[in-house]
C-alpha cells in the first residue's frame, strides 16, 4: 500500500510539474508576456522598467525558474483590474464555488443512486424505462440552455427563486456560506440543481449498468437462495458491490463539477471563480486567469490522487495489479 | 434474418430494430437538410441588413411585420426572424462540430496507429499525454485555449480538436492491439507486406466499429461545447451567430419575459444533439459483436 502510495504521489507531482510548464509557454511564450504582465495603460518608460523587473530579458528557463519559484510562494502576479493579488482573489471567490459544486453533487448522488437501482432492478418496466429516457436526455441538455429555462419558469413565468447572485451568507468557522439561511437556499436551489443535471444523468446510467451487472452474479443468487430478504440482497449484497466504481466516479467528477461551475456560475452570476475566470477573460485580466489555472489544476490533481488511493483501499485487485506492474 | 445479405444491409436492418433509433435517424435528416437548405426555406436572409426592420424587433412568436411575412418563431432584437436566423445557426454549428470531428479523427487515429504498431517508447508517450489530457474536464481545456488564441472560428476549431483528438488516440489503440495479435496480421506479415500496407488496409478497418461510435457522440459533444463556449462569449465571433451565440443573445432579454429569442434556438440545439445521441446509441448496439447472435 505504501508503495503504491509513493508511486501514485511522485506521479501527481510530476503532472503538476508537466502542467506548470504548460501554463507557463501559453502564457509567457505564446502570448506576449509584456502585454499580458504589464497594465497596458503604462507608458514607454514604466513598460521598459517592468521588462527589466520581471527579469523577461533573460533566457527561458531562468524566467520559468523564476515564475516557478514564484509560484511556489504563492505569488501570482496581482490582478490588472481589482489591484490585489490574483491568488488572494481566487481562493476568496472558492468558496461560493466549492459550496455550489458539493451542492450539485448531494442532488446527483441522492436522487441518482436510488433512480438508477430503480431502473436496474425493473429494466423492462415502464418506469425504468422513463428514467433511461430522462437520462439520456439529462447528458443531451446544453448545461446553459437549461439553466435560463429554469430562469424563465421559476424566476420570470412563477417568481417563486430569485434569478441571480448568491443572496447573504452567514460565516461559518470563518468561511462564509449560504446554505445556514432560508434566503441563501433560494439562490442555492436553482443553480445546484442545473448543476447537477448532467452528473445525475451519469450516476443513474453508472448504477442502473452495475446493478444489473450484479443480478446476474453468482453471489446474489446464492444470497437469495440462502433465503434472504429482497431488501437485505440488494440493499447489502448489491449495493455494496456496485458502491465501489460509484464512489470512483463521484471522486473523479468533482473535478468536473468544479469546470462546469464555470458555466452556471455565468448563467446565474454566482460570485464564484468561475464567474470571476469569464469576466478575467472578458478584461483580459491575465493574472488571474492564470491562478485560476494553477488552483483548479493542483485542485484536480490532487483530488485524482486522494481517489486513486481510496479506490486501492476498496478494491485490494487494483493495488495487487499496480504493484506488479 | 437472412445472414447471407451483405454486412451493409444486415446492419441496417438491425438499426431499424429499434424504433426510437429510426426516428433519430430521420429527425437528424431533416435537421441536416435543413441546415443545408438554410438559403432556399428561410423566410429572409438574417444576415441581409436591408431585409430588416428595427421597427418588428423583439415580437412574439406569430405576429406579422408591416409587409405581411409571418415570423412564425418571432423575432429578435434587430428585427431578424429567428426561424431564419436558426437555420442559418444550425449550418454553423453543424459545420464546426462535423469539421472538428473530421480533423480530431484523422489526428487521433494517425496517432494512435502509431503507438499501437510501433509500441514501446513511442507508444508510452503518445498514451501518456492523452491519459494526461482526459483526466481534464474539456470544457476548461477548450476555455483556456480560447483565452490564449482568441476568437474566431478556426480557434475554436483549433480547441475542439485538441480536446478530442485523445479519445479516438485510446480508442483505435486498444482496438489495434487487439488486432494486431490476430492470425491474419500475421499472415500478412509472411507475405512481406510493407507495415503501412498492414496497418491501413488490415487493421484499420477492422478498427473502425468501435470508432464510428465514438465520432458520432463526439459530433453531438462538439457541437454542445461549441455552443457553450459561445454563449460564454469566448466561441464565435457575432458575424458568425451559431445557435449558441443565438441563445446568448436572447439572454438579456429573458427576464423581461421575451423568452422566444432564447428558447427556440435552444430547442433545435436539443434537437440535434438529442437525435445523434439517439443514433448513437443504437449504433454501439448494432456494431458490437458481443450483441450480435
Amino acid at each position: 500500500m505504501l508503495v503504491f502510495v509513493i508511486r501514485r504521489s511522485i506521479q501527481a507531482v510530476f503532472v503538476l510539474f508537466i502542467m506548470s510548464v504548460l501554463v507557463f509557454i501559453g502564457v509567457y511564450a505564446i502570448g506576449n508576456p509584456v502585454d499580458i504582465l504589464i497594465n497596458p495603460l503604462a507608458d514607454q518608460q514604466e513598460r521598459d522598467r517592468a521588462i527589466a523587473a520581471l527579469g523577461l530579458d533573460k533566457p527561458m528557463w531562468a524566467q520559468y525558474a523564476t515564475f516557478l519559484s514564484g509560484a511556489m510562494h504563492g505569488d501570482l502576479g496581482k490582478s490588472f483590474v481589482h489591484s490585489t493579488s490574483a491568488l488572494g482573489l481566487i481562493l476568496e471567490r472558492m468558496p461560493a464555488t466549492l459550496e455550489l459544486a458539493l451542492a450539485a453533487m448531494l442532488i446527483a448522488i441522492t436522487l441518482g443512486i436510488p433512480l438508477g437501482l430503480w431502473a436496474g432492478l425493473r429494466p423492462n418496466s415502464v418506469s425504468g424505462r422513463s428514467i433511461m429516457a430522462g437520462s439520456i436526455l439529462g447528458f443531451s441538455l446544453p448545461t446553459f440552455w437549461v439553466g435560463l429555462m429554469l430562469i424563465m419558469v421559476f424566476s420570470v413565468m412563477l417568481g417563486w427563486l430569485p434569478s441571480n447572485g448568491r443572496g447573504p451568507t452567514t460565516q461559518l468557522f470563518g468561511i462564509p456560506v449560504s446554505f445556514l439561511s432560508l434566503e441563501g437556499w433560494r439562490h442555492l436551489i436553482m443553480p445546484a440543481t442545473n448543476l447537477a443535471l448532467f452528473k445525475l444523468a451519469l450516476l443513474i446510467r453508472l448504477t442502473r449498468g452495475g446493478t444489473r451487472e450484479a443480478l446476474t452474479q453468482d453471489y446474489v443468487k446464492f444470497a437469495r437462495a440462502k433465503g434472504l430478504t429482497n431488501s437485505r440482497v440488494i440493499g447489502v449484497h448489491v449495493l455494496r458491490n456496485i458502491l465501489i466504481p460509484i464512489v470512483t466516479i463521484i471522486g473523479l467528477e468533482f473535478g468536473s463539477v468544479i469546470a462546469f461551475a464555470i458555466v452556471t456560475e455565468t448563467v446565474f452570476a454566482w460570485p464564484g471563480m468561475g464567474k470571476l475566470l469569464i469576466d478575467s477573460i472578458n478584461l483580459l485580466d491575465r493574472p488571474i486567469i492564470v491562478a485560476y489555472l494553477l488552483v483548479t489544476v493542483t485542485m484536480f490533481i490532487v483530488v485524482n490522487l486522494v481517489v486513486d488511493i481510496a479506490y486501492s483501499a476498496l478494491d485490494p485487485r487494483v493495488r495487487l495489479t499496480e504493484a506488479k506492474g | 434474418m437472412a445472414r447471407e445479405d451483405s454486412p451493409f444491409k444486415r446492419l441496417l436492418s438491425d438499426f431499424a430494430a429499434n424504433p426510437t433509433a429510426v426516428f433519430g435517424l430521420i429527425l437528424l435528416g431533416i435537421i441536416v437538410v435543413a441546415a443545408l437548405a438554410a438559403p432556399l426555406i428561410s423566410p429572409q436572409n438574417p444576415y441581409d441588413l436591408a431585409q430588416l426592420d428595427v421597427v418588428s424587433g423583439r415580437l412574439p412568436p406569430g405576429s406579422t411585420s408591416d409587409t405581411g411575412a409571418t415570423f412564425w418563431l418571432g423575432t429578435d432584437d434587430q428585427g431578424r426572424d429567428m426561424l431564419s436566423a436558426i437555420f442559418y445557426g444550425l449550418r454553423i454549428s453543424l459545420a464546426v462540430g462535423i469539421t472538428s470531428t473530421v480533423v480530431a479523427l484523422a489526428i487521433g487515429l494517425a496517432l494512435g496507429l502509431t503507438a499501437a504498431y510501433l509500441g514501446g517508447r513511442t507508444e508510452t508517450v503518445i498514451m501518456r499525454i492523452a491519459d494526461i489530457q482526459l483526466s481534464f474536464p474539456a470544457i476548461l481545456i477548450a476555455l483556456i485555449l480560447l483565452a490564449v488564441l482568441g476568437q474566431g472560428i478556426l480557434k475554436i476549431v483549433v480547441a475542439l480538436v485538441t480536446v478530442q483528438w485523445a479519445y479516438y488516440a485510446r480508442t483505435v489503440r486498444s482496438a489495434a492491439l487487439v488486432e494486431k495479435r490476430k492470425e491474419y496480421v500475421e499472415a500478412a506479415r509472411c507475405l512481406a507486406l510493407s507495415p503501412l500496407r498492414i496497418v491501413f488496409r488490415h487493421i484499420l478497418p477492422n478498427c473502425l466499429p468501435p470508432l464510428i461510435v465514438v465520432a458520432t457522440v463526439q459530433v453531438a459533444a462538439a457541437i454542445a461545447l461549441e455552443a457553450t463556449l459561445s454563449f460564454l462569449g469566448l466561441g464565435l465571433p457575432i458575424t458568425e451567430p451559431s445557435l449558441g451565440l443565438l441563445i446568448a443573445n436572447g439572454y438579456q432579454y429573458l427576464l423581461s419575459g421575451k423568452y422566444w429569442i432564447s428558447f427556440f434556438p435552444g430547442v433545435a440545439l436539443l434537437l440535434t444533439i438529442v437525435s445523434i445521441n439517439l443514433v448513437a446509441d443504437q449504433l454501439r448496439d448494432v456494431l458490437n459483436p458481443r450483441f450480435q447472435q
